[in-house]
C-alpha cells in the first residue's frame, strides 16, 4: 500500500507525484497547488509539469537536476504548500445547441436517464464541472460532477467522424470533441467554440482547474455565434467563482 | 506562400513518411500535445552537429524510404540513422557533412538496416515554429511543413547561409553499429511508475525474454510482441501522465513502447520507462526485429542521460 503523496519514477527524465488512488476534487485541488508553485517559482531543471486526475507528472532535465535532489525539492514545497490550493475559480460558459443535428444522441440519452429532452439539457446546463485535466486531444477537458442520472453507456460502435466542438457523454463522464475525431460518446450537442485553436493567442481555452459551464442556446443563436466568431469576436464567457 | 526555388529544397519525391522534426514541443504537455520531435534523438542532433547547425534545429526525419530532392542553392548537408543508399553523383556517405552545389539532387533509396534517417542542412529550413516549435505533429496538423509530411513538389525554404561550414573534410562521425547488422538490441529501463501493478512473475516476464516489434509500430509508439505479461489486479489505471519512453501494458499484457507522437495521458499500467539514450535505438527497431529489457536504476540512466549530453558538448566543437 502506498503512503501519498508518492514520488513514482518514470525513466531519467521524469517522475509522478501521486496524490491518491482515486477521483475526486481535493486530490486534484493538491496536485494544481503544487503545479500552481512550480509555476509561480519553477525549480531549476523542471521542464514542464503535467497534473491529471491523481498525479502530476514532472518532466526534468537529468543534466541540470537528479532524481533524489528533486524528490527532496519537491517534499519541501510540498510541505510549504499546506491543505489544498485555492484553484483559479474560472468558469467558462461555453454555449451548446442541443439536439437536433448537432445532438443526434440527445433522446438515446433521455430514453436512458428516464427524462425529457428538455430535462436532460436542464439538468446537464446546470452544473460548474470541475476541469480535472487535459489529455487524450489537445483541450480536451476530463470534466467532472455529471449527474449520475445523465451517466449513459458509450456507443457500441464508435463513430468514425465527430465534428470539432461536439458535446458528449460517455459513461459518467461529459466533455467537448476539441478537434475532429472518432469517438464513442453519445453527442448530446455542439458548440461553436474551438477549446483548440492553433492560430489563436492562447491556442488553448482553458486548464485544469477551471470550470466549464454549458449554455443553451437555439440553432439560429448558435449560427450568429459562428458568425460573430469568424468576424473575431470572443463567443465565450469567463466568469469568476463557481455556483 | 510562394517559396523562391533558389533557397528551397524541392522534394520530387517524398519517401514513405518524410516529416520536419526538431528535438520537440516543449511546455504543451499539460494542454494534451504530445512533444513530437525526432524519434532517433542522437542521429538527429548529429546530423545537425556535422553540419554546425545547433543540435536541435529542423531537420527531415525519413522513414523507411527516403526522399527525392533538389538544393536550389550550395548547402552543406549530413545524413544520419538508417542508411538509405542515399547518392549525389555516386555514393552520399553518413555520418559525414558533405557539400552540394546548387541543382545537384540528393536520391535516397530504402532502409537497408534500421527505420529512420535525418537530413540536415547547414542553417537549416527557414520555418515559423508552431507553439515553440518547428516539429511535424500529424496527429494534429501542427508544426513543420503545414503540419503534414512531405509531397512531391513541396519546396522548403533554406536559409543558406553565407558563411561557409569550417573545416568540412574534418566533420565525420563514426556510423554507429546500431542500425546495422543485428537484429535484435537490448533497452535499459528503469522500473515504474507502476511497477507495483504487476506480479513478480510478470516483471521477470518482461525482463526475461524477446519481444518482437509488430508492424503495428509508429510514432506514437512501439508495439511488442512477446510472452504475456502478468498483472496483479487489471492493466486499467485511474488515468495518468504518460513520458516518452514509457512501457504500458494493456490487458492484452504485451507492451506498448511510447514513443515522440504519444498521448500525454493514459489509463493503462506502466511497468517501466525505456531510458532517455535508449529510445533511439527502439526508434530504428523495424517490424520483426527483436528488442529485451534491462532493469538500470535511475542513477544509472542519468548517468547515461548526462555522458550523452557530455559527448553532444564535445560534438559541438567540431
Amino acid at each position: 500500500m502506498n503512503s501519498y503523496p508518492a514520488f513514482l519514477p518514470a525513466g531519467d527524465s521524469a517522475l509522478s507525484v501521486a496524490f491518491g488512488d482515486e477521483i475526486n476534487p481535493e486530490i486534484n485541488a493538491r496536485i494544481r497547488a503544487l503545479c500552481d508553485a512550480l509555476a509561480a517559482k519553477p525549480i531549476r531543471g523542471v521542464r514542464e509539469c503535467v497534473p491529471t486526475f491523481r498525479s502530476l507528472l514532472v518532466l526534468y532535465d537529468p543534466c541540470r537536476l537528479g532524481y533524489d535532489r528533486l524528490v527532496q525539492k519537491l517534499r519541501t514545497r510540498l510541505a510549504a504548500l499546506g491543505g489544498a490550493g485555492q484553484g483559479s475559480q474560472r468558469v467558462f460558459v461555453i454555449p451548446v445547441c442541443y439536439g437536433g443535428a448537432f445532438g443526434e444522441d440527445l433522446a438515446f440519452v433521455a430514453a436512458h436517464a428516464g427524462l425529457t429532452k428538455e430535462e436532460v439539457i436542464r439538468r446537464h446546463s446546470a452544473p460548474d464541472y470541475l476541469i480535472y485535466m487535459l489529455g487524450f486531444l489537445p483541450g480536451f477537458a476530463y470534466l467532472g460532477g455529471l449527474e449520475p442520472a445523465l451517466h449513459t453507456p458509450r456507443l457500441a460502435n464508435p463513430r468514425t467522424g465527430i465534428p470539432a466542438g461536439s458535446v458528449g457523454i460517455g459513461g459518467e463522464q461529459t466533455g467537448i470533441y476539441p478537434l475532429a475525431s472518432p469517438g464513442g460518446w453519445q453527442l448530446i450537442g455542439r458548440t461553436p467554440v474551438r477549446p483548440y485553436d492553433s492560430a489563436r493567442a492562447e491556442p488553448i481555452l482553458y486548464g485544469a482547474g477551471d470550470f466549464i459551464r454549458f449554455a443553451p442556446v437555439t440553432e439560429q443563436e448558435y449560427v450568429q455565434l459562428e458568425q460573430k466568431q469568424a468576424a473575431g469576436g470572443t463567443i465565450w464567457e469567463v466568469r469568476q467563482g463557481c455556483v | 506562400m510562394r517559396i523562391d526555388e533558389s533557397r528551397a529544397l524541392t522534394i520530387q519525391s517524398p519517401g514513405m513518411l518524410t516529416t520536419v522534426q526538431d528535438a520537440g514541443r516543449f511546455g504543451w504537455m499539460a494542454s494534451g500535445f504530445s512533444p513530437s520531435g525526432a524519434m532517433d534523438l542522437a542521429a538527429m542532433r548529429r546530423a545537425n552537429l556535422l553540419v554546425g547547425n545547433s543540435m536541435d534545429m529542423a531537420v527531415l526525419e525519413m522513414t523507411m524510404t527516403g526522399v527525392t530532392a533538389t538544393f536550389g542553392c550550395d548547402c552543406v548537408i549530413a545524413l544520419t540513422g538508417a542508411d538509405m543508399a542515399a547518392s549525389c553523383y555516386g555514393q552520399l556517405p553518413r555520418y559525414r557533412a558533405v557539400a552540394v552545389r546548387a541543382g545537384d539532387t540528393l536520391i535516397c533509396g530504402s532502409a537497408k538496416a534500421g527505420v529512420r534517417s535525418y537530413l540536415a542542412v547547414a542553417g537549416g529550413f527557414a520555418l515559423e515554429p508552431a507553439m515553440g516549435s518547428c516539429s511535424t505533429s500529424l496527429k494534429f496538423g501542427l508544426g513543420g511543413y503545414e503540419g503534414r509530411k512531405l509531397r512531391a513538389g513541396d519546396t522548403l525554404p533554406l536559409r543558406c547561409p553565407e558563411l561557409p561550414v569550417p573545416r568540412l573534410e574534418e566533420r565525420v562521425l563514426p556510423a554507429p553499429l546500431w542500425p546495422g547488422d543485428a537484429t535484435q538490441v537490448c533497452l535499459r529501463a528503469v522500473l515504474g511508475p507502476q511497477d507495483a501493478h504487476f506480479t513478480q512473475e510478470g516483471i521477470a516476464t518482461f525482463l526475461g525474454g524477446w519481444y518482437t516489434v509488430t508492424p503495428a509500430s509508429d510514432r506514437m509508439g512501439i508495439k511488442l510482441e512477446g510472452n504475456r505479461i502478468e498483472a496483479v489486479h487489471g492493466y486499467d489505471i485511474i488515468s495518468d501522465g504518460i513520458a516518452p519512453g514509457s512501457v504500458q501494458v494493456p490487458a492484452s499484457g504485451q507492451p506498448i513502447v511510447m514513443m515522440a507522437d504519444c498521448q500525454t495521458t493514459g489509463g493503462y499500467a506502466k511497468i517501466a520507462t525505456v531510458i532517455s539514450v535508449d529510445l533511439p535505438l527502439l526508434a530504428q527497431a523495424r517490424p520483426g526485429d527483436r528488442v529485451c529489457f534491462a532493469a538500470v536504476t535511475i542513477q544509472a540512466a542519468q548517468k547515461a542521460a548526462r555522458a550523452e549530453a557530455a559527448a553532444l558538448h564535445r560534438l559541438e566543437k567540431l
